[in-house]
């Protein structure tokens, strides 16, 4: 049973995550700035750290296709929070981590959460990471969420990370790195709508030091009205490795974008590549949809909802 | 009463010499339940004329009117909605939108997997493999092609016009193109389909031919009276053609 559960909350978590009972497996649940509930399992083991800054959480070496759950809800205005949670993943050990943050904010004051994640891939282990953003209320304080994080990839490792952040965030500062060791392979989808006057910004730095270490990293992003996303990624290669950076965007309105590659090559067998591409939709993509009986409002939805999906 | 009427449809484009007249003062009436093959050579402005139809382009002179009320002042939308139907020679591709969901959006309704499969058997794609995938790069010319008449077909609309159909497609799938041409003309009572070909076998299913030249309405008539002047001529492929060396020939 969770503590201190509100409709709005059960609401949020379910916005998170798609459900709002966690048992059955391994979670956190944070609201307002405190636990609602803890869960350990046999393979997934959750502690507060000590100084009470966060968790630390310790998947079994082995451990096979396991999932945890680690959502976090703010729907008090004015809270302001720091949380470092570190993720010990063993050797060989395959999860599925669902994290993410919403913030109703219907208050005068900021609201914000600055989450750090660490994770820890031991040899051959596999994560699969979700993280979703969004914000709610009508309340004048901001919402605001600046999330960190790194990953340390031992040799054969595998993350797959799906970050997601579709509305109500008005700024958002997301730093991402990532050290890869041999054959170990890193695979982002970053998903981002900004509307309003949000500003997004996006930084990720990752090194591929092993031999045979691959990265994927990708972002498609939706600017509307008066909103501003920036899309800074650097890929070094320092070893035979192969890695690839993409900025797909769509601009709307007075919305801005700025994309900036990175690639640093350290090795002569590091074959790196980025593409960017940002315009506004394409006329006849929303001609064709016309022709199918759609409003030209409606045609963007579906054309928006479609890259975003 | 004509599904379709075009009067002294005229449309100029700005160009350097100062106005190109793109098409020029086109008469043209579609019956309910034909089959009429638009013909012509390359930039006669068939093309043009099915984007005046379906509100694309909007006429410099002249009137559009479909079941006999003016539509020359209306959307793509509101034609859309009042029965018109238009699959591009070029189809438009969308990153995230799925073969599904684009078939659905055409429907107007929410289709079930297995009717959508239905449309995609009937243009000979293997409904399971292509049902969930985005119509995005990823798909061949002639798959996309195919696709794109399996959403026309999706409407079910009085006036379904295809602007070069057969281009890209396979020899197999062209015997099944033609199958469905004339299911759709069958099931569709009242119906009319506007093909815009140059491939003789299309124009023999047709009742009419139109031949568009210089952005005018050439001839058009039955089947049988156009249909014989055309064949073996260059009109019926349009212009000229690479021949295996790469030189321009007649062909
Ligand atoms: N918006 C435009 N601006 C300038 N020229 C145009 C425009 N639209 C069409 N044209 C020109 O008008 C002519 C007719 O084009 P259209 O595409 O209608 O020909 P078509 O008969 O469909 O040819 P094809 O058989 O090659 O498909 C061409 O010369 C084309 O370049
Ligand atoms: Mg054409």
């Amino acid at each position: 049973m969770l503590k201190n559960m509100t409709d709005t909350i059960r609401g949020m978590l379910r916005e998170l995550t798609g459900r709002d009972d966690f048992s059955g497996g391994a979670f956190n649940v944070r609201a307002n700035g405190e636990s609602s509930g803890r869960l350990s399992t046999d393979g997934i083991r959750i502690e507060p750290k000590p100084d009470g800054s966060g968790l630390d959480i310790h998947i079994a070496p082995g451990v096979k296709r396991d999932k945890v759950h680690i959502p976090v809800v703010i729907t008090k205005s004015g809270i302001r929070e720091t949380v470092y949670n570190d993720f010990h993943i063993g050797e060989g050990a395959d999860v599925e981590i669902v994290a993410g943050c919403g913030i109703h904010n219907h208050g005068p004051q900021d609201s914000e959460h600055d989450g750090v994640h660490r994770f820890w891939l031991a040899r051959g282990a596999r994560v699969r990471y979700v993280e979703k953003h969004f914000g709610s209320g009508d309340g004048s304080g901001r919402r605001i969420l600046n999330p960190g994080t790194e990953v340390y990839m031992d040799e054969g490792s595998v993350m797959e990370m799906e970050m997601v952040q579709i509305r109500g965030v008005d700024d958002t500062e997301r730093t991402t790195t990532a050290e890869l060791a041999a054959n170990a392979r890193l695979v982002v989808r970053e998903r981002l709508m900004t509307h309003g006057r949000q500003r997004a910004i996006s930084y990720y730095v990752v090194k591929m030091n092993g031999a045979g270490a691959s990265a994927d990293v990708v972002s498609r992003g939706v600017a509307r009205d008066d909103s501003y996303q920036k899309f800074d990624a650097k890929l070094v290669g320092n070893a035979p490795c192969t890695g690839h950076t993409e900025c797909d965007s769509i601009i709307m309105d007075n919305g801005k974008i700025l994309a900036v590659p990175g690639l640093e090559a350290n090795n002569v067998d590091a074959a790196l590549v980025h593409e960017a591409a940002i315009g506004k939709i394409a006329g006849d993509q929303l001609v064709k949809l016309m022709t199918l009986g759609l409003t030209e409002q409606e045609a963007e939805e579906q054309i928006i909802n479609g890259f975003l999906n | 009463m004509s599904i379709l009427e075009m009067e002294h449809v005229g449309f100029k484009v700005p160009s350097e010499q100062g106005e190109r007249e793109i098409i020029r003062d086109v008469n043209l009436a579609l019956e309910p339940g034909r089959l009429v093959v638009v013909t012509g050579p390359n930039g006669g402005g068939k093309s043009t004329l099915a984007r005046l139809i379906a509100g694309i382009a909007i006429p410099t002179a002249g009137r559009i009117l479909l079941d006999g009320e003016d539509i020359t002042g209306k959307s793509v939308t509101e034609r859309a909605r009042a029965g018109i139907g238009f699959a591009f020679q070029q189809p438009v591709r969308f990153k995230g939108i799925r073969v599904l969901d684009l078939l659905r959006l055409a429907a107007g309704k929410e289709l079930s997997v297995s009717d959508a499969c239905e449309y995609l058997s009937a243009v000979g794609l293997c409904a399971r493999d292509y049902i969930h995938r985005e119509v995005n790069a990823s798909l061949s010319g002639g798959e996309l092609k195919r696709i794109e008449i399996a959403t026309v077909f999706a409407r079910g609309v009085r006036l379904s016009i295809f602007d070069e159909p057969e281009a890209g497609i396979d020899l197999w799938s062209f015997q099944n193109l033609i199958r469905l041409f004339k299911e759709m003309r069958g099931n569709i009572p009242g119906g009319t389909i506007m093909i815009i070909s140059h491939q003789e076998r299309l124009m023999d299913i047709a009742d009419e031919i139109v031949v568009m030249k210089d952005g005018g309405v050439d001839r058009h008539g039955p089947k049988d009276d156009i249909l014989p002047g055309l064949a073996g001529s260059p009109l019926a492929i349009g212009g000229c053609c690479k021949n295996g060396q790469g030189r321009l020939t007649k062909c």
